[in-house]
């Protein structure tokens, strides 16, 4: 089984685990993602690997409840345990097959929005690791929550904040910041996207215009993850691709984020729906009407 | 009870009119005495033809002779020592076209119903708590066998195996083992906890161990299983992969889905279910593209969701790829067949929805490479067939990831893994077959495969 080794609250709706996952430690690289079942009845949720020990099989993951199955992930308590977790599912980040002298040679920026943070900590902490080092800009609506930000600090060289309401950092988005960084004269020549679809689209428009060659990360709907149901595809320079065995990393500027936005509504009503019902729990009785 | 002896004893079916609101399976099986009865038709032929029928040889007339004398745990040890999976064979595999397309029966009347007898035999030996048994005489051999994926290939190389004596270990990528017989086949056609989970005890009880949530490729390597895991030889039963789209506009619009997807959902997790925790799209109408036997299974899920559904193929009734029994219930039960016809546009609402599919309908010109005759468009015929929903089932290809992380492993240009005639691999011990090998194709010939790859293993494993 896959125990809940330990538990912590990060910020509003934000849960960091560390979970008992001894294969997916053994072999995760930066990039890759798992999929969890919290119990046999459970629908199966993709999420990008953080953090990993290979010695003692932990694997670290951050998510947020959006929906009713990351709410009971998140009642899950230390001691308890995942029916199901699989992985690493995906490619490594591109990053990871370059020799680590042509890494030290690029200016390399990343820009994590909300829990995009997590799988961005993952790949900088690998760099940092490999004698790497690189900026990133962590944008969030509001201080409370920036995530993870003194193991960010640990693994940066520069580390910049923005938020939207401008209670930390720089007053506004990823892209404001990125834009005053450029004024400022700093250059980059390689930039990865990890956020909120919207964000990345954004802020790839923007590193278009600035002529940096940019990945994004995509966690789209999935069901089994392996290359067989095809519910994760997106289009990219006009072409299908299947986020699970073709990504989940692709080139930020050939991405179609309008349908892939769309796309990610797919199943907005049947996850509200049974988001009220567990809240609401025994006394949700269906019949108001708010539901359907 | 009198019978007609050129005709087969008909089967109780749940009426197509309930049947097409419920889950609950449509064919209801033999009964005791029509399984006799029906057995009593059998030639008991010298030279039975049907063996040669069937993918993995099963003794048909041994079998049906015990029937016959109503030994049930007689005919089912005649069954095991060729299947591993005979509830599952009785109900799934297109007996018309393999054993039952041999039987001298056939000839001036209906032949002998094989599959019916196959699944009255192994669903009553169930219900009496028979098991399948390993040889008495068997020699236990000091060496581990990895298979990759717990389907209708792996579950069959998988029990060989065990029978020959080997430690076999299965390797599935999903939670539960099953393959396409637990994410693929729908409920009414093969009942989950009723049938294959229970085949798949059946199969542990051999001494066959199940390892779910581990993708070979990912968690593992083939390298990592014969040179750390101490594996001698690997079989790769991971199935079919990708699936296919048209590439046609709209088709990344809301409430368009893969048959894999949309029978995933259903199946695997579930989700036809109001209990289920996985959603699922209920469409009001729905088209589903494709005949093949996958396209059925789709639409008749639709229809059981709810959904007025339209099947659009392109070429003849004749053509159809899917089963004669399985178009036979899909139109009972209503499904609207609409032939000759090739969808060209997905059409959608300004929220990305679906709102229609725009088709044209075809003429069939010249026999193509397959020898069918081809579909061409007739000009200036589209129309819109309005719905919610549309459910690509054209078919899927290999999935790369075995390929990918496996040095020395070659493929053909569409994917599927080369094998020679002991079903081995480009690479020395590992074993191939089922759609990893051949593409999408049927149940029992992807277990006619592992039974091949398990003696091509011993075989193998014997000389070292």
């Amino acid at each position: 089984m896959f125990d809940v080794l330990t538990k912590k609250k990060l910020g509003d709706k934000v849960w960091l685990m560390d979970v008992y996952a001894p294969l997916i430690a053994a072999k995760a690289m930066p990039g890759q993602f798992m999929i969890l079942r919290c119990d046999a009845d459970g629908e199966r949720i993709p999420l990008t690997v953080c953090d990993y020990d290979r010695d003692s099989g932990r694997v670290t993951i951050v998510f947020q409840t959006v929906g009713a199955e990351t709410e009971r992930f998140s009642r899950l308590e230390e001691g308890d345990c995942f029916a199901d977790i699989v992985g690493p599912l995906g490619n490594p980040s591109d990053l990871c097959d370059l020799p680590v002298e042509e890494l030290k040679q690029k200016k390399i920026l990343f820009i994590a929005g909300g829990v995009g943070t997590a799988p961005v900590y993952n790949q900088l902490k690998w760099l940092h690791d490999q004698g790497v080092s690189v900026d990133c800009i962590q944008g969030a609506r509001t201080k409370d929550l920036l995530i993870l930000e003194d193991e960010m600090k640990a693994v940066t060289e520069n580390l910049y904040f923005a938020t939207d309401d401008g209670s930390y950092g720089i007053h506004g988005n990823v892209c404001t910041a990125l834009q005053q960084l450029w004024d400022k004269g700093v250059r980059y020549d390689h930039c990865v996207v990890i956020g909120p679809v919207i964000m990345m689209k954004f802020a790839c428009q923007l590193t278009r215009k600035l002529g940096i060659p940019t990945v994004i990360s995509m966690n789209t709907i999935m069901v089994d993850g392996t290359g067989m149901c095809g519910a994760c595809r997106l289009l990219v320079g006009g072409e299908v691709k299947f986020a699970c065995v073709d990504g989940p990393e692709f080139d930020g500027w050939e991405v179609d984020f309008d349908q892939a936005l769309q796309r990610s509504r797919l199943y907005r009503t049947e996850e509200g729906r049974l988001m009220l019902k567990l809240q609401e729990g025994d006394t949700h009785s269906g019949h108001c009407g708010v539901c359907s | 009870m009198d019978i007609d002896v050129m005709k087969k004893v008909p089967v109780a079916e749940q009426d197509p009119a309930v049947r097409a609101t419920n889950f609950d399976e449509v064919n209801l099986g033999y009964t005791r005495d029509e399984a006799v009865l029906e057995a009593s038709r059998c030639l008991n032929c010298k030279n039975a033809r049907c063996i040669q029928g069937c993918p993995v040889n099963i003794n048909i007339p041994a079998f049906i002779a015990k029937v016959k004398e109503g030994d049930v745990a007689g005919a089912y040890g005649v069954i095991s020592e060729s299947s591993s999976l005979p509830a599952v064979c009785g109900r799934v595999c297109p007996q018309e076209t393999q054993c039952e397309a041999q039987c001298i029966r056939g000839i001036k009347g209906e032949a002998v119903s094989i599959g019916r007898l196959e699944r009255f035999v192994a669903d009553t030996a169930k219900e009496a708590g028979i098991k399948p048994q390993l040889p008495e005489c068997l020699v236990r051999k000091d060496k581990k066998v990895a298979v990759i994926g717990a389907g209708p290939a792996g579950l069959t190389c998988a029990g060989d195996l065990a029978r020959m004596g080997y430690d076999v270990t299965i390797f599935e990528a999903l939670h539960k083992a099953g393959g396409v017989l637990v994410y693929g086949i729908p409920e009414f056609r093969l009942p989950k906890e009723k049938v294959v989970a229970k085949e798949i005890e059946n199969v542990k009880s051999l001494g066959v161990k199940i390892v779910t949530d581990a993708v070979i490729g990912r968690s593992l390597t083939i390298d990592d299983l014969l040179d750390k895991e101490g594996f001698s030889a690997v079989f790769i039963g991971s199935g079919a992969g990708l699936p296919r789209f048209m590439n046609i506009p709209g088709e990344q619009a809301l409430g368009v889905f893969s048959a894999n997807e949309y029978l995933t959902r259903s199946n695997l997790m579930g989700a036809f279910s109001e209990d289920s925790r996985t959603p699922i799209m209920r469409a009001k109408k729905a088209v589903i593209v494709g005949g093949g036997n996958v396209a059925m299974d789709a639409a008749r899920t639709a229809k059981r969701l709810g959904a007025e559904v339209h099947i659009v193929y392109r070429r003849s009734e004749a053509e159809l790829p899917a089963r004669v029994e399985e178009v036979h219930h899909a139109k009972e039960e209503g499904i609207i067949f609409d032939l000759l016809t090739n969808p060209v546009e997905i059409l959608a609402n300004e929220e990305g929805w679906v709102t229609g599919c725009k088709c044209i309908r075809m003429e069939l010109g010249e026999p193509d490479a397959s020898g069918r005759r081809s579909p061409v468009p007739v000009e200036g015929s589209e129309f819109t067939i309005d719905c919610d929903a549309v459910i690509m089932s054209l078919g899927t290809s290999p999935n790369p990831l075995i390929k990918k992380t496996t040095e020395g492993l070659v493929v053909n240009k569409r994917g599927g893994i080369i094998v020679n005639e002991a079903e081995m691999t480009t690479r020395e011990g590992v074993f191939a077959g089922g759609d990893a090998v051949t593409g999408a194709a049927t149940v029992i010939l992807a277990m006619g495969a592992g039974k091949s790859a398990a003696k091509g293993i011993d075989e193998y494993l014997s000389k070292q």
